[in-house]
């Protein structure tokens, strides 16, 4: 079997267990829990837009929140104001995805370092954090929507089919619209990776200056991914002012630009499929602990209810001890292991180093 | 015997490079190894330099068994590298790079180094200049200097006149061949250069698919007829 | 008369207070190959950079094919037509040869035919046996090898090759300098080495740089026997 078969066996088993999800979760699991695990959902798509950018653009954004909460608040404003939730829902993709390129443009075309870009984006996030926090008072409106300061905004009408606005989009269907959304990005995602694009920004990711040297324009590629990146996060960002109907600054908090960053390390960067399990599985994991308040003054109890320093702690186990990421060193793990057992599989590199008989053209 | 190694095995993860390489050096000797790329070069010094583990076999030097002893211990034994492309530290100077490599300061480094710069004049006027502003042909007599702050008595170099210019290439050749006549200085010398290995070994080690397959004379260097035969053949 | 294919004017590079290219003027005709030799830090480099557009000049003109490219950004002058294969091997050490080349050769052929074009390539490099292993993991020859490759693949009409027989066999060595005749037939060609054997199988025309100016410009005979040459740069073994 090709590596390449061995791909597209992972594509249709991932397509299957998403779809089983998708149809049997609701009809298996009660609505509380549905709930919960369609804002895991959400946030897997969070971190698929970081896993876009940074994964394989290599482009460290530390406020990938931003765009998130652009998104969010977007929608929730403009939803407010036009009360059909379609115009909206493609504001809150298309805002967020135009700061983007605006961002972008001067920190790529200014050919600004890396480094910096990480800084620039947390000191982004900490503005919008810091602005929004502090319009409570009547006076900060967008049209009728209250920007509602540190009180965030409540109540958020919630999607309708477009064109029926009475139509509204409910518990269950929050999780279905979820799923598939996933889904959608996931296949989508893959599908650019494949594409011309989606090489070069890996290949601009590898060697920059190679890339330059052979003739592509890596400014515009990483403005194009950043951009796209943007878009995503938005679009999660308003699925998430759906799921709580409620939007407040913390979703521009610091705090919400590390965990993304947290959930594509352990997940493994460079996959999609990464990202996506830490990310479900740390957040499973943080309501999980956090959900067993101790009772007692037991000082065990009290540490493992401290959701952060728990994720804090796992951040540093993964940096040290498996820093390829958790579905990259397992799948190292399973070919290992497959490998003693079948050995015609497909070996990426792993045949004798030989120099080649020179051979003529 | 300086150096002694026995079946010595190792690559990179999955991939095996060296199949069991066996051979010996004594004090004093200058040893060549010529092969095709990807044969096992770079991946034999990084071995013995302890750079890479081995999966198999011994390595012995001066007496000591070192197979599994990390790169710094090997190097406070006596044992030297000058890798393939310099690495000197480009934000540091000449003179700091030369302080870096006095591994054992039994002495104070002034003293080491003194005797060093005479035998690389070259360096004297440049003492202040950061590496990153040397010339190729400055940074490869540097690397080969700091090496020697270390007072080794084993020195591995790879492919030492790789981008160097002719001139400062016999200028490599001299003083090499100076240190070894004067203080007993033990080279194994990788080098595609073969005026290079033919001017300085004394035997030429031929590594195919990383195992040792033959010996050859400096003088069988010359023929190129001979030279086809032995480093020609890729199976 | 015809427009030379490249022309420098008055070339210069200053860091800080180093001066590392000085008031060069060459001229390079179209399918020409020249060699270009000289001590370490005589320029050379430097130079290249400032043709490929890695580096701005600090004044005087590059132009190719007439047009001032002096300012101009690298990935427009390599859509001119300039490749180059760097000193220190510039690869995508992260991807297979395979992808390392298709990179090159997508960039100007589409789909179907960029798969074509890789697969001949790897080939003309002699890397078919090593096309799914990942460069980093290649030798250091190898590596050099497979910068060819991707140079070869984008068809430029000037290839400047900086080193490209580092770290290789002697074997390699001879597969280079007749690769190197062959794409002569139809690009030109500007080579630097310190292989003064490869030099000989390759130059008609040598420029020799010396502490960042031109020092001479002659044919390989001359340059291999002129005194000052030998003082700077070839020691007193410069072989017959």
């Amino acid at each position: 079997m090709t590596a390449r078969a061995w791909n597209i066996v992972g594509l249709v088993v991932v397509a299957v267990v998403g779809l089983g999800f998708l149809v049997l979760t609701p009809r298996l699991v009660e609505l509380d829990t549905v709930l919960e695990l369609t804002v895991y959902l959400i946030m897997a798509i969070l971190a698929l837009s970081l896993a876009l950018i940074w994964g394989y653009g290599g482009i460290l954004c530390f406020g990938q929140s931003a765009f998130f909460g652009l998104g969010a608040y977007t929608y929730a404003i403009a939803v407010f104001n036009i009360g059909e939730s379609t115009v909206p829902l493609l504001l809150a993709i298309a805002l967020p995805a135009a700061f983007a390129s605006l961002l972008g443009y001067f920190v790529f075309y200014g050919r600004i370092s890396d480094v910096y870009l990480g800084v620039i984006t947390l000191t982004v996030t900490l503005i919008l954090f810091n602005s929004i926090n502090s319009t409570a008072g009547p006076e900060f409106h967008i049209g009728s929507a209250r920007l509602g300061g540190f009180n965030g905004i409540p109540g958020i009408p919630p999607l309708n089919i477009p064109g029926n606005r009475s139509a509204v989009i409910d518990l269950e269907g929050m999780f279905y619209l979820a799923t598939a959304s996933l889904l959608i990005v996931y296949f989508g995602l893959r599908l650019l990776l494949v594409s011309r694009f989606g090489r070069v920004i890996v290949g601009i990711r590898e060697n920059e200056q190679r890339a330059e040297l052979l003739g592509y324009d890596s400014r515009a590629y990483k403005l194009a991914t950043f951009t796209i990146g943007g878009a995503l996060a938005g679009f999660a960002g308003c699925l998430f002012a759906n799921w709580g109907s409620f939007v407040s600054p913390t979703i521009f908090g610091l705090s919400q630009s590390a965990q993304i960053i947290i959930w594509v390390i352990v997940g493994g960067r460079g996959t999609l499929i990464g990202p996506i399990i830490g990310c479900i599985g740390i957040q499973w994991l943080g309501t999980a602990l956090g959900a067993n308040q101790p009772s007692g003054s037991g000082s065990w109890a009290n540490i493992f209810s401290n959701v952060p320093l728990v994720l804090g702690a796992i951040l540093i186990a993964f940096v040290l001890l498996v820093p390829k990421g958790l579905v990259p060193t397992l799948a190292d793990w399973g070919l290992r292991i497959l490998r003693t057992r079948l050995p015609a599989l497909p070996q990426r590199g792993a045949d004798r180093v030989e120099s080649e008989r020179p051979e003529r053209a | 015997m300086m150096l002694e190694v026995t079946g010595l095995r190792t690559g990179y993860g999955r991939i095996p490079i060296l199949n069991g390489v066996t051979f010996a050096v004594r004090e004093g000797e200058f040893v060549g190894v010529l092969g095709h790329n990807g044969m096992g070069k770079t991946t034999l010094l990084k071995a013995l330099m302890g750079l890479l583990p081995a999966t198999a076999g011994r390595v012995s030097f001066g007496g000591s068994e070192v197979t599994a002893a990390a790169p710094f211990r090997r190097a406070r034994l006596g044992m030297g590298y000058v890798p393939q492309g310099r690495e000197i530290f480009p934000a540091l100077t000449v003179i700091e790079n030369l302080r870096m490599g006095c591994v054992n300061r039994d002495a104070a480094m002034d003293g080491i180094i003194a005797p060093v710069l005479e035998e690389f004049p070259r360096l004297k006027p440049l003492l202040e200049r950061p590496g990153s502003a040397l010339s190729g042909g400055e940074q490869q007599i540097l690397a080969i200097a700091r090496c020697l702050c270390g007072n080794p008595r084993l020195v591995l170099l790879d492919e030492p006149t790789e981008g160097i210019q002719p001139s400062i290439i016999e200028e490599i050749i001299e003083t090499l061949l100076r240190l070894r006549d004067r203080s007993g200085l033990t080279i194994i010398l990788v080098e595609q250069n073969l005026d290079f290995i033919a001017a300085l070994s004394q035997r030429v080690l031929v590594i195919q698919k990383g195992a040792i397959t033959r010996e050859i004379a400096p003088n069988d260097l010359k023929n190129s007829n001979l030279i086809g035969e032995f480093i020609g053949i890729a199976t | 008369m015809t427009t030379a294919l490249l022309e420098t004017r008055n070339l210069s590079k200053h860091f800080g207070g180093v001066q590392a290219v000085r008031h060069v003027d060459f001229t390079l005709a179209e399918g020409e190959l020249r060699c270009l030799i000289g001590p370490n830090g005589a320029g050379k480099s430097t130079f290249f950079k400032m043709l490929t557009g890695q580096l701005q000049p600090s004044a005087g003109q590059v132009l190719f094919r007439g047009h001032d490219i002096s300012r101009a950004e690298a990935h427009d002058i390599a859509r001119l037509g300039i490749g180059i294969k760097t000193q220190v091997p510039n690869v995508f050490d992260g991807l297979t040869v395979r992808e390392n080349i298709w990179l090159a050769a997508s960039r100007i052929y589409p789909g179907k035919r960029a798969n074509a074009v890789v697969d001949e390539m790897l080939v003309r490099i002699g890397l078919t046996g090593l096309a799914g292993r990942v460069v980093g993991q290649l030798a250091h020859g190898q590596r050099q090898w497979v910068e060819l490759g991707i140079v070869m693949s984008t068809d430029p009409d000037l290839i400047l090759l900086d080193e490209p027989a580092a770290g290789m066999t002697h074997e390699e060595v001879n597969r280079t300098a007749e690769l190197i005749r062959e794409i002569n037939r139809s690009k030109a060609l500007i080579v630097v080495e310190h292989d003064m054997q490869f030099i000989r199988m390759i130059a008609k025309q040598v420029t020799v740089f010396n502490q960042g100016r031109v020092l001479i410009e002659d044919a390989v005979e001359n340059i291999l026997r002129n005194p000052l040459v030998r003082d700077i740069y070839l020691g007193k073994q410069a072989a017959a």
